[in-house]
């Protein structure tokens, strides 16, 4: 048994290891492989029984994502000038036609504004603040940082309430600005606990250095604590991009149409008479896809970011 | 008083001057849920865009969301929706607390007369208080809970004979509501075609208003009432009376006996997959989607029937439908106003039937080929003869959400009896119209 | 190497050197300090303080959001007495615990072996890694959609995978519509989602501990199985309890997953504290009441967290 070192183990207990982790990657993979499959099936395909794994792909979950279709009598159909593209003809072998554009597009760009903005504004104000938390003394600082943290615990819906009502008044409910400073307020606490801990890495003697050199505080900051910290920045801003990417109760109480986000609006994309899991399936897809990319490049900071900088590697 | 007269005719000048300065083209935006006929609208409404210069924008919300969002909306103060076809009970909270704009003004400067339309809609869509003559919304689209049926398999010679040999009667229509049970029971888990058969499908849905809808079918047949006497809010043995207990555990006995596996949540949508997908014999769901279920191109045509919620004790149907209101919080409200006016038209009410949408406006509904129309239309007309509502209370999703769950619990979730629920519920909307003062 | 919550002593420890600061051009250190502190401390006062202290004062009145016509009026502690007294609200407290105490322990259990597995070092260790981890990523509300489609009696996958492995007729049983399963579908997906969190914080701590340890201990001729129980747990015993602590708060304070899974139902058995608080507050809309069930909900967190954070302290010191 104790043949080997210890913390080598064996080629058998890893082989052992490697299959037990490989089992449970593919089954927890699975519903994500079944996402991304109903999304290029028929909606015959997707409620078939039992469920079908091999299956004809077709787009047409996608075009009825991105469509709006209104259906019409054969006669109709008949009357109709040839199909144009790809679209109309998955659309009319349904005997309906394209009305117009859906929603989600615009719920899209929605997400992109919102998340976009307000991660900008986090990491501007994070980065700020950080910094003069890393390098000040700033009277109460540990207690601002805790107040800064427990901001986190309220449940979304308690803080809602409030804010529901603050938002009437300054005419801010469902608008982008709303949404961008809320999910600002939300994710600061992340970016400053993040970006605290990058930059207390960051050697100090390089700024003193450049304190000698004639540089005032700002320039330093701006010039050496700015690049050295550009990775830390980096990795904060994609988890401040993912939280507000993927939040779901502040967007479902807080908007209705103009600035509503796609998490709120996916599970109420439905068909035409029945429930389209393709379509919905399909909206999912492009949704996940682009935070499985980020997940991918963040790996080795994913830790830090999910703990607050509590646990690092 | 002549200075109030003279204010009032600058605020009228003023009123017309912008008025006239709103003459310029807007984007209307218009809310209602996403069904079948709020796409018989859009193609409705090009007529309007075309000789109005305005142009539409839509926003439809699957009926799960519908009241949840659009009441966030209002009472956020939102300007998403200049016009909103809103739910019946909405009615009480809109005029109440100012979300809907009051229309007897503008009917009465556009000749616009509510006798025009059927008076139940009238009465349920668009007024408030109750009955009184002030106007929040036109009525637009008359609805109630209905039944449909595969009439091919109640046609076919061996499962008549069957039916017949079990239960000594032809299968027809069923004429009371102990009928329809029989007949599901009849058919679930019948084989026909080499498939396994169930009996119905029904509202379940917990999260909105779905099992409320649903029950209500049979309470309302057996008798139930809402109070001992209207308006005085005395719901003990009105709402928990022998009769609505017996309904009440019909229901549940319904559920339980006659429904394909995996209803536990279901609401329209659920209801319009099982009988498209072949599953059931019958299905509840409002007349709005008869139009669709009738020109659907696998079960509808020949395949299908409709008729009215079968009587017990009275005839009733639950009432649907919604009138359309101007939202207060508009900046277009005169263009809102506009269509309004251009869709209480007896040309283009006739045209909204057409298309699939249920006029309320009496030139389409006593035309003597309406009943003719449509083979759902004279059960229309007989549904809407005797349709009751939910509580229109501005309270009304404080009222509405604690039935959800007494009902969801009692017939879903199989907990305590049909008495407890009813107690109970009784309960919870006496807090409610404490807490509302009224009681 | 890894250091587990900075602690305040090394946070204090940096401080400037006022020779630098003085003798710097531009704005003082000082200005700086606060200049880059003041908009993230007034946007938190703004929408995160500021909203507390008027959902504080709310709960004293019975005001309603839907009804700014109507008066308020103040009621006192009423609000508080009413949820307290509320049995309704005692079982969605409790299918809260069930919730709570289900996610952790599974969680715990499967993200702790995982870890260890991991910990193995077999190739490609680091691709598995990833893929585990995917799902925490996601967003809860669209894959819980997606979820309520997998658990479809008959054309669901997991019905269909249960019925694959155990013979059940897949139609046989509803995962969302049943009384007794629908508390363990959401465990089940929230497990999914979340296990990869604990094996995460895990591996870090199995990482963290220092080769020259279990040598030792090889020399004390100490079984692996007692290696493993005096060195592996209490050393990884730590991160396992701040990964509790996290995944304690963020599940108290569930909703997207769960709303959109099941709404709560059915009847009322996976009501979760927040899902229930969202139909008294946004849709009854009894806001100073709910305003009193959120001030109840918050106090609740924070004061476990609290005592929790004692414990893990004192976890560490040992």
């Amino acid at each position: 048994m104790s043949a080997h070192s210890v913390t080598e183990p064996s080629p058998g207990r890893k082989r052992v290891a490697a299959a037990l982790v490989v089992a449970y990657a593919l089954i927890t993979l699975l519903p994500l492989m079944w996402i991304f499959a109903t999304g290029f099936k028929s909606p015959p395909d997707s409620i078939a029984y039992p469920p079908k794994i091999a299956f004809e792909p077709t787009l047409e979950g996608y075009v009825n994502l991105f469509t709006t279709r209104t259906r019409v009598t054969p006669e109709q159909l008949q009357a109709l000038p040839p199909p144009d593209g790809l679209a109309e003809t998955i659309v009319r072998n349904r005997d309906m036609v394209i009305a117009g554009p859906s929603k989600f597009g615009e719920r899209f760009m929605n997400s992109v504004i919102i998340g976009f903005g307000s991660t900008f504004l986090s990491i501007f104000l994070g980065t700020l603040a950080a910094y003069a938390f890393s390098r000040f003394r700033i009277p109460l600082s540990d207690d601002l940082l805790f107040f800064i943290l427990s901001t986190r615990m309220m449940p979304p819906i308690a803080v809602a309430i409030p804010i529901f009502l603050m938002y009437r008044t300054l005419g801010l409910s469902d608008t982008h600005l709303g949404m961008i400073l809320l999910y600002t307020a939300v994710n600061i606490s992340l970016a400053v606990w993040l970006l605290k801990g990058f930059i207390d890495e960051i050697p100090r003697e390089y700024e003193e250095a450049a304190l000698i050199d004639g540089y005032t505080r700002f320039q330093a900051f701006v010039k050496v604590v700015l690049p050295q910290a550009a990775t830390g920045i980096a990795s904060t801003a994609i988890f401040c991009l993912i939280f507000a990417w993927n939040e779901y109760a502040f967007a479902v109480l807080l908007t209705s149409g103009t600035a509503q986000t796609a998490p709120p609006f996916i599970p109420t994309i439905i068909g035409v008479g029945g429930q389209d899991w393709p379509a919905v399936a399909a909206g999912a897809t492009l949704f996940l896809l682009p935070v499985l990319v980020f997940t991918v490049l963040l790996r080795k900071h994913l830790l830090r970011g999910i703990t607050f900088g509590a646990v690092r590697k | 008083m002549t200075t109030r007269r003279l204010m009032s005719s600058a605020a009228v000048a003023a009123l017309t001057l912008s008025a006239a300065g709103a003459a310029q083209a807007e984007n209307l935006t218009l809310c209602w849920a996403a069904w079948d006929p709020a796409n018989a609208l859009v193609e409705l409404s090009k007529e309007f865009e075309a000789q109005s210069g305005h142009s539409m924008s839509f926003e439809f919300v699957p009926w799960p969301n519908f009241a949840d969002r659009m009441l966030n909306e209002l009472n956020s103060g939102g300007q998403l929706c200049d016009l909103l076809i809103g739910d019946s009970q909405w009615i009480g909270g809109g005029a109440e607390n100012g979300h809907y704009v009051k229309l007897n003004d503008f009917f009465d400067r556009e000749g616009i007369s509510m006798d025009d339309f059927a008076p139940a809609t009238v009465y349920a869509y668009s007024t408030w208080p109750k009955g009184a003559p002030n106007y929040y919304a036109l009525p637009a689209m008359g609805d109630a809970n209905g039944w449909f049926y595969r009439k091919d398999w109640f046609a076919r010679p061996e499962i008549r004979e069957a039916f017949k040999a079990e239960h000594g009667r032809e299968l027809a229509e069923p004429t009371s509501q102990r009928e329809l049970m029989e007949i599901a029971r009849f058919f679930q888990g019948r084989e026909i075609d080499g498939q396994t058969r169930y009996g119905v499908s029904i509202f379940t849905e917990r999260g909105s208003e779905g099992i409320t809808m649903g029950a209500t079918g049979a309470l309302y047949a057996w008798g139930f009432k809402y109070e001992n006497t209207p308006g005085s809010y005395d719901m003990a043995g009105a709402v928990n009376s022998p009769e609505a207990v017996e309904a009440l555990e019909f229901y549940k006995e319904l559920y339980q006996c006659c429904t394909p596996p995996g209803y536990t949540n279901a609401y329209m949508e659920q209801s319009l997959d099982a009988f498209k997908s072949g599953q059931v014999a019958m299905a509840m769901n409002w007349f709005a989607f008869f139009p669709g279920l009738y020109a659907d191109p696998d079960t509808g045509g020949e395949h299908i029937d409709f008729f009215v919620n079968p009587p017990q004790n009275v005839p009733a149907s639950t009432l649907g439908g919604q009138g359309i209101s101007v939202v207060a919080y508009s900046e277009k409200q005169d263009a809102a106003l506009e269509y309004i006016k251009w869709f209480a038209q007896p040309e283009v009410q006739a045209k909204w039937w057409a298309l699939g949408g249920y006029s309320a406006h009496n030139s389409v509904l006593n035309d003597p080929g309406f009943p003719d129309s449509q083979p759902f239309a004279a059960d229309f007309l007989k549904a809407m003869e005797n349709v009751q509502d939910f509580w229109q209370e501005p309270a009304y999703a404080s009222l509405l959400l604690a039935m959800q769950k007494r009902l969801h619990d009692y017939v879903v979730a199989d907990q305590g009896t049909a008495q407890e629920a009813l107690d109970m519920l009784i309960e919870d909307w006496t807090e409610v119209f404490e807490d509302e003062g009224k009681l | 190497m890894t250091d587990v919550i900075a602690t305040a002593a090394d946070r204090a420890a940096r401080a400037t050197p006022p020779s630098v600061a003085r003798r710097v051009r531009g704005l003082s250190d000082r200005a700086i300090a606060w200049l880059f502190v003041a908009p993230t401390i007034f946007l938190l006062l703004a929408i995160n303080i500021f909203p507390l202290i008027w959902t504080i004062r709310l709960s004293f009145t019975n005001f309603a959001a839907n009804r700014p016509n109507r008066e308020v009026d103040w009621v006192g502690l009423r609000n508080y007495e009413r949820i307290l007294t509320d049995g309704d609200i005692w079982l969605s407290m409790q299918a809260t615990a069930h919730f709570l105490f289900w996610t952790i322990a599974l969680q715990v259990l499967i993200g702790f072996a995982l870890a260890w597995l991991i910990n193995q070092k077999f190739r490609g260790d680091d691709l598995w890694t990833t893929i585990i981890v995917l799902p925490m990523m996601l967003s809860p509300a669209v894959v819980g959609n997606f979820w309520t489609f997998l658990y479809q009696p008959q054309i669901g996958l997991f019905n269909y995978a249960v019925a694959w492995v155990t013979g059940a007729d897949p139609s046989s049983f509803e995962m969302l519509g049943s009384v007794t399963l629908a508390p363990w579908a959401i465990v089940i997906v929230d497990t999914w989602m979340w296990t990869p969190f604990v094996m995460l914080i895990c591996l870090a701590g199995l990482r963290s501990i220092p080769e020259s340890i279990y040598e030792a201990a090889e020399i004390d001729r100490a079984s692996p199985w007692r290696q493993f129980w005096t060195i592996t747990v209490p050393m990884v015993a730590p991160f396992l309890m701040l990964a509790v602590l996290f995944r304690g708060i963020e599940n108290f304070k569930m909703f997207d997953l769960v709303v959109q899974l099941t709404g709560g139902g059915p009847g009322s058995v996976t009501e979760l504290a927040s899902i229930n608080l969202k139909r008294e507050a946004f849709e009854k809309w009894r806001t100073g009441y709910s305003s009193a069930y959120a001030v109840i909900l918050f106090v609740t967190i924070f004061g476990l967290a609290s005592i929790y954070v004692k414990a893990l302290n004192r976890v560490k010191a040992r």
